[in-house]
């Protein structure tokens, strides 16, 4: 069984990849799960400098779901560069970095920076952080910002670009759209959904951001319609995102049109689940005669309906 | 290495219409436990509650031939998911991730060891109380609750021979105030050539209290701050405590630099309560 797969040059060996800000930065996890038996591992948003982040209360739990405001606590690109990546390497991990910019010159000079070393697989550009003021998302809510981020980016790397998409606009598809008129080589989505949890006894907002992102399965059904949305206009290989905590749902967004995947939410309630996931996978593969994994992608049959009050 | 295990509820001990003892079959977790470790723990099946919460280790269980055969937890009915626990029957099973976490490092004599516990906060000295007796290290536990009847347990440490001092604010049993002022009492009257070393586990304003006292008499002092936490691992960046570092406090995640950390390193003005 096959079950590796492409995006752009870069060649996977299972669609699976650990999340941006659910994974440390990879190392954390290195005794417990084999980093090298991932497709790839998104570490943890990076920009230029280090930064503190928000102060706690920083997560709350919703139906379902979570809602976080870390606001992009990190080490800076030169530090994990440093300090990070030699592990990553040595224990044979496909590194996505993550990163984020206040301007567009900073999204260039942090894929500058990663140019210059080996062990970075791909660039995934956070332009759909919800939780930071200043640049990410407002690059990522404008096509013209999209547009020009991932220009910027290109013209400085020869990496995979990998632009990660906000579900908080009205069009996402139109968003893909522009990345890949720019020269992304793939799209990510989705990243967090703007949200917000209230105590009613004290009406003291649950976060100390006051808003954050919602993640975990409660997204998901919005997701695999964002994905879906966005295969209808791009070419490109779409990294689904959202709410994934089995096999089934891997599926439902490889079927929808993602050529791999990324979870986030489930890891933190069980940091065991690749092995799980990749059984499932495998299971499905067998029952339905699938040699390649990759030929599910985008297999969506609209011509007839599933009767689900029936079959369910 | 933390392992996962599907853990049988052997009992559910409930000591109060809030607090209860919840007993875990759980030998992997429990042979590799060092004190003021924790476990994470998905308390229901399915999504909502989705994730798992922190609980400090509060017994290693052994069987007959004295081999680890599992933990217990002491649990406060505060939320939703320590509601769940609280409901727990003998039978069940609950998720249990562990053990995790920086453990308290007991120490020798001719050192004494003073454990200082507010509440929910006794849950780390049971296991720390019988490492530091079996090291011969002179231990006392100090813990203090609102009123007599949020005291629990105190005849398990007892049993361990461990020394209790205990207060209560309304002074319905013990010292009547709160605990720290207890401690501060009695570094008055120790020498302050003779070496105490303090542990500290409670409410953040009681912890906060502890520091200052150890602070004032010089005395080294050790803390568990058990955060919100999404993860346990390091991985998510929830559970932060602010950390002196040079000038300025910066965030240190207490799943994985902590639980325990050296209360002078504690920013506390800018720890949330
Ligand atoms: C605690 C937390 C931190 C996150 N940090 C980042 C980040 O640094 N960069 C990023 O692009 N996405 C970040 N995300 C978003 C996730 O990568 C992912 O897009 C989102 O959580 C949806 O997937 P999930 O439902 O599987 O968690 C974060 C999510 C969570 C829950």
């Amino acid at each position: 069984m096959d079950l590796s797969v492409s995006i752009g040059s870069l060649r996977l060996a299972n669609p699976l990849i650990a999340a941006s800000g659910c994974f440390g930065y990879g190392v954390e996890y290195a005794d417990i799960v084999d980093l090298s038996s991932l497709g790839a591992v998104a570490v943890k948003g990076l920009f230029l400098a280090e930064r503190e982040g928000h102060p706690p209360p920083r997560i709350v739990e919703t139906p379902s779901g979570m809602l976080n405001a870390i606001g992009l606590q990190g080490i800076g690109v030169r530090r994990f560069v440093a300090e990070k990546l030699p592990e990553l390497r040595e224990r044979r991990a496909v590194v996505f970095v993550n990163i984020c910019g206040s301007t567009i010159d900073e999204y260039g000079e942090i894929a500058r920076v990663l140019s210059d070393h080996e062990g970075v697989a791909a660039i995934e550009l956070n332009i759909s952080c919800p939780n930071i003021k200043e640049g990410g998302i407002t690059f990522g809510c404008s096509l013209t910002g999209t547009h020009a981020v991932v220009s910027a980016v290109r013209k400085v790397t020869r990496l995979p670009v990998i632009p990660k998409l906000t579900p908080n606009v009205t069009d996402v598809a139109s968003f893909a759209r522009a990345a890949e008129e720019a020269g992304a080589d793939a799209v990510s989505l989705v990243n967090t959904f703007l949200a917000m949890a209230i105590d009613v006894h004290t009406r003291r907002p649950r976060l100390s951001n006051i808003v954050g992102g919602l993640s975990g399965p409660a997204i998901r059904p919005i997701a695999v319609r964002m994905v879906y949305e966005c295969r209808q206009v791009v070419r490109l290989p779409i990294i689904g995102i959202g709410g994934i905590a089995s096999a089934e749902d891997v599926l439902e967004f490889m079927i929808a049109g993602a050529t791999a995947v990324q979870v986030g939410t489930a890891s933190f309630v069980d940091p065991f689940i690749w092995t799980k996931l990749l059984d499932g996978l495998r299971t499905y593969m067998a029952r339905h005669g699938i040699d390649r994994l990759a030929d599910v992608t985008g297999t969506i049959d609209t011509s007839k309906r599933e009767q689900a009050w029936i079959s369910s | 290495m933390p392992v996962d295990v599907d853990a049988a509820v052997i009992s559910n001990t409930r000591l109060s219409e809030d607090y209860c003892v919840v007993a875990l079959s759980a030998p992997a977790i429990a042979a590799l436990a060092r004190p003021g470790q924790f476990v994470m723990v998905k308390p229901a099946r399915g999504t909502d509650p989705l994730l798992r919460r922190p609980f400090s280790i509060f017994e290693v269980l052994r069987d007959k031939a004295g081999a680890p055969a599992g933990i217990s937890l002491l649990n406060k009915r505060v939320g939703t998911g320590t509601r769940l626990l609280y409901d727990l029957e003998a039978g069940a099973r609950v998720a249990c991730l562990g053990p995790l976490g920086r453990p308290f490092e007991p120490v020798d004599p001719p050192a004494r060891a003073w454990m200082i516990a507010g509440g929910v906060g006794l849950a780390p000295f049971l296991t720390l109380g019988e490492a530091l007796s079996a090291r011969g290290t002179d231990t006392t536990l100090f813990y203090g609750a609102r009123t007599a009847s949020e005291l629990y347990c105190v005849d398990r440490f007892e049993r361990a021979g461990i020394r209790v001092f205990l207060t209560t604010e309304d002074g319905g049993r013990g010292g009547k105030g709160f605990v720290t002022a207890a401690v501060q009492g009695q570094l008055d009257l120790t020498p302050s050539g003779e070496p105490v070393h303090l542990y500290a586990c409670g409410p953040t304003p009681m912890m906060r209290a502890a520091a200052a006292v150890a602070a004032s008499y010089g005395r080294p002092c050790d803390v568990s701050l058990e955060q919100v936490m999404g993860c346990g691992l390091g991985g998510c960046y929830s559970c932060v405590v602010p950390v002196w570092d040079d000038a300025k406090p910066h965030f240190e995640r207490s799943c994985i630099d902590g639980p325990v950390f050296d209360a002078s390193r504690i920013a506390w003005e800018a720890l949330a309560h």
